[in-house]
């Protein structure tokens, strides 16, 4: 069984390669390695094919490899233990079927190398086959353990196999979202999720303190990719499916433990999220935080540091990191200092554009929502929304304007900003100081929506009526925004469409003769526009 | 108690002793019920009551009746004595036997004569026997004549009627007579009249009968002379009388028919060219006023619309008797105002407008090639020919001409492209698809194009076959995007665009609904695509050309100062949504921006509407240009961003080109692909852009002059134009241009008066006709209905009744109580008085046995 043998073999086998297919080649190799022993060197061909440059080849010798080594395996004829080097096998004085053990076991780890190669492969399916392959092997390999060791003392399972595996997946060059959500299937299991969160965590803790804590966009999104597909249960009962079934004592076992789950899940967070982060990560991370990461968590508040980091960014962090604390105010009592001020210097003209605008309105909402906040900080809210409002497009003023009725509606001490009539014939400048950063000091209370009556001209026939509503008492019924959220301007069209006349479609009269001719007033476009 | 009856019984002594009158004269019995008030006309039964004598009489009745009945209470028997008199020793036995015998005469008659008035009497008037008159009257009444008309004879209304002037004839007829018949009898006297106007009768008739037949036989005579006459006149037609008689008929036809036939009219008389330009500024006032009243917007309309009239009679319950939707047939610029249902009227009336107006232009370039090419092209004048009458016919030949045009082979195609005018056919069919649009167009230059659609037009004109319309409508929508092939084409056909708009809006004024439904359809279609775009991408590209001309043509064929619109408020939303969307990366996205704003500021300039987005596209181009963008005092609105690698886009790079620059306008075409070789032209572009938008700005700054917040809007452009433009490196006309725009920004008045909500318009009262209801009884609450008023006097009535009763009913209870209390003093002082009788009876006994005692005493 020497190498020589091997290419003899291998050489031998190329000529009949020409007749058979491949595949055909392979499966009947595979056959006969599990009829015989004495056809165990055709294993080499198969490991050969593995290498192959053809696709469909390696995805058919993977299989190959898959049928043979799963059978192997149940039947025990993998040699269990501490393995000798292969060096030595020749020499040592074993017996045959002991020598047999030992090269499979040495076949079989070869195997492994290669499939975990593959992982990395340019090729999706190669991909998908190796790692289906390599779960498969894990499988096996926790049902009939190759380690010797006292099985009822300690849990078998493949902790080395996941751990490479983990690690081929949490690629440094290459963008591995696609195998990895292909790998969600097997986070399904208990114990799978539960090992690959811990070897995550290493993983996670071994990269990152090489590069010390510098950014790896590439490497964190597929961390990224791989947490964001741990879907956590939310209940011990659940907790039913697993890759490896434990005899012994299974009530014990960490990974049929929600706590222990929970426990991993957070320490694995917390280790990704101590290192810096590029900040479209921040942004996906702090999406998904609220509803799939803080509930699972043991204890959330050790998320505060990261929340208060992301909320003091600025910008779209700083809104996103809103649903987060609110979480966290919400239910694990915390207490933020100089909340709202922080919250009054996010409002800025471009959060009428973004493309969260719907979810920072919604919390925005909630958190104005409470009737015991001072009138200041609520006129100075609504002041800065209206004056933001006069550079928002038609779908977010159709949304701002009923939510600044709201906040007066509540507050009914603001009705000053809408209806002062002890100063009806006072004419005076704004008083409201845009730039100053600390609502009570901005003079809000003193001023009046002019912004309102200004959009009372807005060409959009829907805004210009909703900011009319501030002409007359407001009704004291709220108006419901959240229908309003998401509305968007190709949406409105659609409704401007929809708006059935029941009259004639009123023309033009001014008869038209040229392109550029002025319509309504100054042919604009012909002043600065030729026909070239 | 005691006192009480002793009272009483004083009382009824001076009742019983005194007469009524004299009663009612002592002041100490009458009781005077005083008055509140004192009103005149009205008389109260109870203003003086005498409560002695009403006291004495209850309680009399009461003993009469319920003493009795108390008397009696326990007794199961009782023997009633009902002989008259029995107990009355008063009155004389004689007269009581009469009395029971009137009585028994009584019982026997009963009551049923009671209303038989004594037969025996009869009734006279005048001494006649009431009886006989009436005999008489009726014959009188069976003798009325109806040649009377009605009118009676006056001796029989004498007889009748008025008595005294029946006297007084009667004394004249006696003296006439000679007193024999001093008295004739009525009878007679009517029996006369009958004869007298029998006769009358009679005579009339005769009279009737005699001038009837002396008309006829005056008509014979004069038909004899007639003839006569006739011939005198006119032989020879009397000669051919009868001939005569159908020539005659026929002349009256004649006449008739004239007489029916329409008189003639004046005409309207021609007009002079000061009152043709005066119609003409009346219809462009109304139709200004038309559109500032759509542009105040819906709000104006509904409240016209809650202010329907209300009638004084309405009850305010909201039933209206038919609605007001009910169209009221009028008159709208000439046309009846019938919507839908009338279409058919309407759109021919329209259509034939539409057509006049075209037909003044295509005629007037139709005719001058009529005269060089109809000699040349017989297969066209056949055409010609066939164009008034069958429709068939020419479409079937309309049919060959696109296809074989179509078949031609490129050079054949040019060389009748050269050939002019002269070779366009007359007659087209009306294209069935773009591709037949296509067709028919491709190939002939701009001018040819436009003939050709006149005349597509022209010959599928909607009144002269019934499918024409549609084939019309279709042709809008097929124009529109052959508008859209040419803008898209590179280089852009825009001046062959610019020759169609005036066809354009020919058919979008025959088929508003058709126009508007297809411009819809197309800004809906790239507003769409544009949503998708920003949907994966969250950005997207700016329009294309065709977009921008679509805009341009929607400005142009509709009005853009509507409040709503269904196209003009859709195509400006687009025009938001690409300016706020679609990020600023190349100078040729800078000039679709533009493009945009120009076309955002015609939308708005009629109605001066505030539109953000604009002011904000504006404020970023001008940011391009700023050279340091550390530290500005403003902050630009997505799309554009504050530091970027396409931030410094309009940024000069060589300030020395402003001193070659000199204005001039941007060509629409750079919106897909400028060509600038030399870092000069490059600058240039980037001055004329800036140039452009300070004038865009300009413009925004005195439209948006009067909005509250104009301070505000225009702070950071402000800002960004005194601070951080590169201004010393323009040339002077830009910085004139910026000077003026920073002098009406800080000159604009930045304080305004608080807001105070709208002064609530006073509900006025709802002015009715007061209902009147007839007020019968004064001072008593009454019902609206007569069934209210009964039911409230019946309550009334109970009410009183029961109170009476209850009353009643205390006082007879206290009567009895009384006269229990009477009876059981009358017993225990009878008791007493036998107690004392058997006293005394015992202390005289006792005296007297002590008498005997003493004396026995003494005796001894």
């Amino acid at each position: 069984m020497a190498t020589s043998k091997r290419c003899n073999v291998s050489s031998e086998n190329l000529t009949v390669n020409d007749v058979k297919t491949p595949k055909i080649d392979i499966n009947s190799k595979v056959d006969l390695i599990i009829q015989s022993k004495k056809h165990a060197n055709d294993v080499f061909d198969v490991l050969e094919y593995l290498q192959s440059e053809k696709e469909k080849n390696v995805v058919c010798a993977i299989n190959g490899c898959t049928k043979l080594f799963s059978t192997l395996l149940e039947r025990g004829d993998m040699y269990v233990g501490q393995l000798p080097k292969e060096e030595l096998l020749i020499g040592g004085d074993r017996s045959a079927d002991e020598k047999y053990c030992m090269f499979m076991r040495h076949r079989y780890n070869g195997c492994l190398e290669l499939l975990l190669e593959h992982i990395s492969h340019e090729s999706y399916q190669i991909k998908e086959s190796a790692l289906c392959a390599l779960m498969q092997f894990a499988a096996m390999e926790g049902k009939f353990p190759l380690q010797d060791m006292d099985w009822s003392e300690h849990y078998s399972f493949p902790r080395e196999l996941i751990q490479a595996v983990v690690e081929r997946l949490l690629s440094q060059e290459e963008d591995m979202a696609l195998l990895i959500s292909r790998f969600q299937e097997y986070l399904d299991m208990e114990d799978v999720r539960y090992y690959v969160m811990s070897s995550v965590r290493a993983n996670v803790g071994r990269v990152m303190d090489k590069t010390k804590g510098a950014v790896m966009p590439i490497y964190q999104n597929n961390v990224f990719a791989l947490l964001s597909n741990i879907n956590m249960p939310s209940q011990e009962s659940e907790l039913t499916n697993y890759l490896v079934k434990q005899e012994a004592k299974h009530e014990d076992w960490k990974a049929a433990k929600l706590k222990e789950h929970k426990r991993a899940f957070e320490r694995l967070w917390l280790g990704f999220l101590k290192y810096k982060l590029p900040s479209s990560m921040y942004k996906k991370v702090l999406v998904i935080l609220h509803d799939s990461i803080l509930p699972n968590i043991s204890n959330p508040t050790l998320m505060i540091d990261f929340l208060t980091a992301a909320y003091d960014v600025g910008g779209a962090i700083s809104l996103l990191a809103l649903n987060g604390l609110f979480v966290l105010i919400h239910q694990h009592n915390l207490d933020y200092p100089d909340f709202y001020k922080k919250l009054y210097s996010l409002l800025e003209p471009s959060v009428f554009h973004v493309k969260y605008r719907a979810r920072f309105f919604h919390l925005a909402n909630l958190f104005l929502s409470s009737t015991h906040l001072p009138v200041y900080l609520v006129a100075a809210f609504a002041k800065r929304l209206s004056r933001l409002a006069l550079t928002a497009p038609p779908a977010a003023l159709l949304m701002v304007l009923p939510f600044i009725c709201n906040l007066i509606r509540r507050h009914p001490a603001c009705r000053v900003l809408i209806h002062r009539p002890s100063a009806a014939d006072e004419v005076c400048d704004d008083p409201y100081l845009m730039e100053e950063e600390d609502p009570s000091q901005c003079h809000a209370l003193e001023s009046s929506l002019w912004e309102l009556q200004t959009l009372q001209k807005h060409y959009h026939p829907d805004v210009a009526k909703a900011a009319m509503a501030i002409n007359k008492p407001l009704s004291q019924q709220e108006d419901d925004i959240s229908e309003l959220l998401e509305l968007s301007t190709y949406e409105l069209m659609e409704r401007d469409l929809k708006h059935k006349q029941s009259k004639t479609v009123p023309l033009e009269f001014d008869p038209a003769t040229q392109l550029l001719q002025g319509s309504g007033g100054v042919g604009v476009l012909g002043l600065n526009f030729s026909l070239e | 108690m005691g006192k009480l009856p002793k009272k009483k019984n004083l009382a009824d002594k001076v009742r019983k002793t005194k007469t009524s009158t004299q009663i009612k004269n002592n002041p100490f019995e009458v009781k005077i019920n005083r008055k509140k008030f004192d009103i005149l006309g009205r008389k109260s039964k109870h203003d003086v009551g005498l409560p002695g004598v009403s006291r004495s009489k209850a309680i009399n009745k009461r003993k009469e009746t319920l003493l009795k009945e108390y008397k009696t209470k326990d007794k199961a028997n009782k023997f009633i004595d009902r002989r008259f008199g029995e107990y009355d020793t008063k009155m004389d036995p004689e007269e009581k036997i009469l009395q029971r015998f009137s009585m028994e005469r009584q019982r026997t008659q009963d009551k049923k004569n009671m209303y038989n008035l004594n037969e025996e009497e009869e009734l006279t008037h005048y001494g006649q026997s009431l009886s006989e008159m009436e005999k008489l009257n009726d014959m009188v009444d069976s003798d009325d004549d109806a040649d009377e008309k009605g009118m009676l004879s006056a001796e029989l209304t004498a007889s009748h009627f008025g008595g005294g002037g029946l006297l007084r004839r009667k004394t004249h007829g006696e003296t006439d007579n000679g007193g024999n018949q001093r008295a004739k009898s009525r009878q007679e006297l009517i029996e006369e009249l009958i004869l007298k106007s029998k006769q009358e009768k009679r005579e009339r008739q005769n009279q009737k009968e005699e001038s009837q037949v002396l008309t006829e036989k005056l008509d014979q005579d004069w038909k004899s002379i007639q003839g006569l006459l006739a011939h005198k006149n006119a032989p020879k037609a009397d000669r051919h009388e009868e001939e005569d008689k159908p020539k005659l008929d026929e002349y009256d036809m004649m006449v008739r028919e004239l007489g029916f036939e329409m008189k003639a009219q004046p005409s309207e008389k021609m007009k002079t060219p000061e009152e043709v330009a005066m119609e003409e500024r009346e219809r462009l006032q109304k139709l200004e006023a038309d559109r500032l009243r759509r542009m105040t917007g819906d709000v104006r309309e509904d409240c016209a619309k809650t202010q329907a009239h209300m009638s004084a009679d309405d009850l305010n319950d909201g039933f209206v008797l038919d609605g007001d939707d009910k169209p009221t047939l009028a008159y709208q610029d000439g046309k009846w105002n019938i919507n839908e249902e009338g279409a058919k009227i309407e759109g021919d009336d329209e259509e034939e407008e539409g057509g006049e107006g075209e037909s003044g232009e295509e005629e007037s370039d139709g005719e001058e090639e009529e005269g060089s090419d109809e000699d040349s092209y017989s297969d066209l004048d056949s055409e010609q020919e066939s164009e008034g009458g069958e429709e068939e016919a020419e479409e079937e030949e309309k049919d060959e001409a696109p296809a074989t045009k179509s078949q031609l082979s490129e050079e054949e195609r040019k060389a009748q492209a050269e050939a002019a005018k002269a070779e366009l056919p007359y007659t087209f069919k009306a294209p069935e698809s773009y591709s037949d649009l296509k067709g028919l167009l491709q190939g002939h230059p701009a001018d040819h194009q436009c003939v050709i659609l006149a005349r597509t037009q022209k010959c599928n004109h909607p009144s002269l076959a019934v499918g024409n319309k549609l084939k019309l409508q279709k042709l809008f929508g097929f124009l529109l995007e052959y508008v859209g092939e040419l803008a898209s084409r590179s280089p852009p056909e825009l001046s062959t665009i610019d020759k169609m708009i005036p066809q354009l809006y020919g058919l979008c004024q025959l088929f508003p609904e058709a126009a508007s439904k297809a411009m819809q359809m197309t800004l809906v279609d790239s507003a769409h695509s544009m949503e998708e775009v920003l949907e994966v991408k969250g950005r997207a590209a700016f329009p294309q050309l065709d977009m921008l001309i679509y805009l341009k043509i929607t400005a142009l064929l509709f009005p853009t100062s509507d409040f709503r619109h269904p196209v003009t408020t859709p195509a400006l939303l687009y025009i938001s949504q690409a300016l706020t969307k679609c990020p600023v990366m190349s100078l040729e996205d800078v000039t679709s921006g533009l493009v945009l704003c120009c076309l955002a500021v015609e939308y708005v300039s009629f109605s001066k509407r505030f539109c953000p987005e604009l002011i904000n596209f504006l404020l970023g181009v001008l940011h391009l240009a700023v050279q340091d963008k550390t530290s500005p005092g403003y902050s630009v609105v997505p799309p554009f961003r504050q530091n970027g690698k396409v931030s410094d886009l309009l940024v000069l790079s060589d300030p020395e080109s402003s001193q070659t620059w000199s204005k001039k306008t941007l060509p629409l075409s750079a919106t897909q692909t400028l060509k600038l070789t030399t870092d000069l032209d490059t600058d240039h572009y980037r001055l004329s852009a800036v140039a452009t938008c300070m004038d865009l700005l300009k413009r925004c700054s005195s439209l948006y002059r009067e909005l509250a917040s104009y301070s505000h809007v225009f702070q950071p452009i402000a800002t960004l134009l005194s601070k951080h433009l590169p201004i010393k490196t323009y040339p002077a006309a830009l910085q004139d241009l910026h000077g003026e725009i920073l002098a009406a920004i800080s000159g604009s008045r930045t304080s305004r008066p608080l807001l105070v909500f709208e002064k609530k318009k006073p509900i006025p009262f709802k002015l009715f006709t007061p209902k009147i209801v007839e007020v019968l009884d004064y001072g008593k609450r009454r019902g609206n209905t007569k069934e209210e008023r009964e039911k409230e006097r019946l309550n009334h009535k109970y009410k009183k009744e029961f109170k009476g009763a209850l009353r009643e009913i205390r006082k007879d209870t206290r009567f009895l109580a009384r006269e229990k209390l009477n009876e059981v003093m009358g017993r225990d002082a009878e008791r007493k008085r036998k107690v004392k009788e058997l006293f005394g009876s015992l202390a005289t006994q006792e005296g007297e046995w002590k008498a005997l005692k003493r004396r026995k005493n003494s005796r001894h």
